[in-house]
């Protein structure tokens, strides 16, 4: 054990998996002598050398491309996007080769990459430094889109997610990269892909989210259980393919539900789930499903603190689940 | 290049470059018919008229050599030996085909055996996945080689400028071929192109850059062994414009005229590569017409069997399919 913050996790996870297995080449914008905008991947350049840390230019087309034609050339590569917001440059790379390869090519050909990218807000990044696009790549089968919220577990993601057969697209919430550090396991330590985690048990209402937005889903159910409102906290860790049994539990416990992410509300992550639930569970539901976003608009430079859900709004919205 | 320099080729290799030319050619009229007869539904993009350039790259390559092909691409999948019967299967979505079926002619092509790991639709988006290939073979310290065919509609996207920065910036083992066959779909190259040529475009990022008249399968081969060669010694990529042209619509929907000048058709079609090739071996004494008519009568009858065994042969199961999004389904 070693007490790390997540930067310092996924930078440790980096690490292991490229020393365990030269197949795992890390690639992106300034990743290798700046070690990445966000100092990720610090200190990998020395240790792997230029074949294995490559600093590509300014093209995501080129990056996502390149990685999925080393991927299929036998390496396991980890691009980097440097920022969430840079991803469309190489949106139709993902969408129309890499997610598709496998099934297109009747399985003959898989794509085992790993697409890391900062996502969320924050940071006062403005509109494009800021965005959560994960929705536009849940919609897309044969990718799987990952979201860890602990330094423990973006260290055991990242290592699943890099001994995947299929492509990964691992978002990490930028603005918990450094906030708080945890006890995160030493060597070979794996999280499962599609398996939720309660961040906090209840009985009363059910807050289920993931990435950042866990840690202010938690001090709200703090809040409310001076209240006398037990929440549980589902942190669902991976939203493709995402674990619809926690849900169900959680749900079937409960009975009342509130939905947090940080993207738009219209056809976000939550609107998935709340239908899941409603398909699912409709008559273990003791009041409305509650969203609580992103509003429908740009990501806004100057009222990112409206913009995201806060405490306060999520415990607004556990305190009307629990009193309907 | 002049009859001299032809027979330094040998006779075999000449007899298969004709024969693979010959099989696309019957290959695609066959499947030109099973379209009009409302066997093949969906986009089916004919490569008559393009042959000589699928064998002349195609032939110069090794075995371990990568290709990525596109959606015009039953041609590169034949020339590099995938069976006639898998293309084929792969056109009529049945599972005998190269990708069960699921992908259909636009993937046809793909095979993991002959190393075409992509046939796309997505115009350009196959440049920088050859790259990446490329890059794991410089990582590996193999000596093969990238190739990856294009349109001359995929020289204006960005997916282009970014794969031949990269590749040139890193000095990558990849053959860009261009089969520049003059439109994009209906729309002339001539009338959305900046700058000089295709290959003067490619040559501004300091890799050589060749041109080669698609329809002489002998130019087209030799100029790859050329580019090849460079490639391999380690200079970087390479890029070859093949100016061709399509007999046929852009799919076998399309007649291909109205948007094409009479006069144009007619001059390429003089220009065809079979008739160039087995012309050119006749006079060289490589040839008789009795020998070009028994190929013929040989591909067709092989044709015959595969179509019957085609049309007959399932599709993949149903219940099967989910099994292929995910190497291990979740």
């Amino acid at each position: 054990m070693a007490l790390l913050n997540m930067a310092q996790a996924i930078n440790q996870a980096l690490r292991y998996e490229m020393s365990r297995d030269e197949r795992v080449v890390v690639l992106g914008e300034d990743v290798g002598r700046r070690g990445g905008v966000f100092l990720i991947t610090e200190g990998l350049l020395e240790e792997f050398g230029p074949e294995r840390v490559i600093d590509t230019p300014l093209a995501e087309a080129a990056i996502i491309g390149v990685a999925a034609g080393m991927a299929m050339n036998g390496l396991r590569p980890v691009a980097e996007i440097q920022f969430a917001d840079f991803i469309f440059g190489g949106f139709d790379q993902i969408v129309s080769n890499v997610a598709k390869m496998r099934y297109r090519t009747g399985g003959q050909f898989s794509v085992p990459m790993v697409i890391r990218a900062p996502c969320g807000g924050g940071v006062k990044g403005g509109q494009f430094h800021s965005q959560s696009p994960e929705a536009y790549f849940v919609h897309t089968p044969g990718l799987k889109v990952v979201i860890p919220s602990t330094p423990s577990d973006a260290k055991g993601l990242l290592i699943s997610s890099i001994r995947d057969e299929d492509p990964v697209i691992f978002f990490e919430p930028k603005r918990i990269y450094r906030t708080f550090k945890e006890d995160v396991p030493d060597g070979d330590y794996t999280v499962p892909l599609g398996v939720a985690r309660t961040a906090r048990p209840g009985s009363d209402v059910s807050v289920i989210t993931y990435g950042a937005t866990v840690h202010d889903a938690l001090a709200a159910a703090e809040k409310a259980a001076g209240e006398g409102v037990d929440v549980e906290v589902v942190d669902l860790r991976t939203l493709l393919p995402y674990d619809r049994e926690a849900i169900s539990k959680t749900v079937q416990n409960t009975g009342r539900v509130v939905i947090v992410h940080e993207a738009p509300k219209i056809c976000g992550f939550g609107a998935e789930i709340a239908a899941y639930i409603a398909e699912r569970e409709l008559l273990s539901l003791e009041a409305p499903i509650i969203r609580v976003t992103g509003y429908d608009t740009p990501f806004p430079y100057a009222y990112e603190n409206l913009y995201l859900p806060n405490e306060r709004r999520i415990l607004d919205a556990i305190r009307k689940a629990a009193s309907f | 290049m002049n009859s001299h320099q032809q027979l330094l080729i040998s006779r075999d290799k000449l007899l298969t470059m004709l024969r693979k030319m010959i099989e696309i050619r019957m290959f695609e009229e066959r499947v030109e018919k099973l379209y009009r007869e409302g066997r093949i539904q969906g986009p089916t993009h004919l490569y008559i008229g393009q042959e000589g350039v699928a064998v002349g790259v195609v032939e110069a390559l090794e075995k371990d050599d990568v290709v990525i092909s596109t959606y015009r691409g039953h041609g590169h999948g034949i020339a590099r030996g995938v069976p006639m019967k898998a293309v084929l299967g792969e056109i009529l979505g049945k599972s005998v085909g190269t990708c069960k079926g699921l992908g259909g002619s636009m993937h046809a092509p793909i095979s993991a055996e002959h190393n075409i790991p992509l046939a796309t639709a997505i115009v350009g988006s196959g440049l920088p996945i050859a790259v990446g290939v490329a890059l794991g073979f410089k990582y590996r310290e193999s000596r093969n080689v990238a190739v990856t065919f294009f349109g001359d509609g995929a020289v204006n996207t960005g997916a282009f400028h970014e794969a031949l920065n990269l590749a040139a910036a890193w000095k990558l083992p990849v053959l860009f071929v261009c089969e520049n066959n003059l439109y994009a779909m209906t729309t002339p190259i001539k009338s959305v192109f900046a700058g000089e040529s295709i290959a003067g475009r490619a040559a501004c990022y300091g890799m050589p850059a060749y041109t080669a008249l698609g329809s002489d399968v002998l130019e087209v081969y030799e100029t790859t062994l050329k580019a090849l060669e460079k490639i391999r010694a380690g200079g970087g990529p390479a890029f070859i414009e093949c100016r061709t042209y399509r007999f046929k619509g852009h799919g076998a929907y399309d007649l291909g005229t109205g948007y094409r000048p009479k006069v144009e058709i007619e001059e390429w079609l003089k220009r065809d590569p079979i008739k160039s090739l087995a012309e050119k071996m006749k006079s060289a004494g490589l040839l008789r017409d009795e020998e070009w008519k028994m190929i013929e009568d040989d591909v067709s009858k092989q044709l015959e069997a595969i179509v019957n065994e085609v049309l007959n042969s399932p599709v993949y199961g149903y219940e099967e399919l989910a099994s292929l999004v995910y190497s291990n389904p979740v």
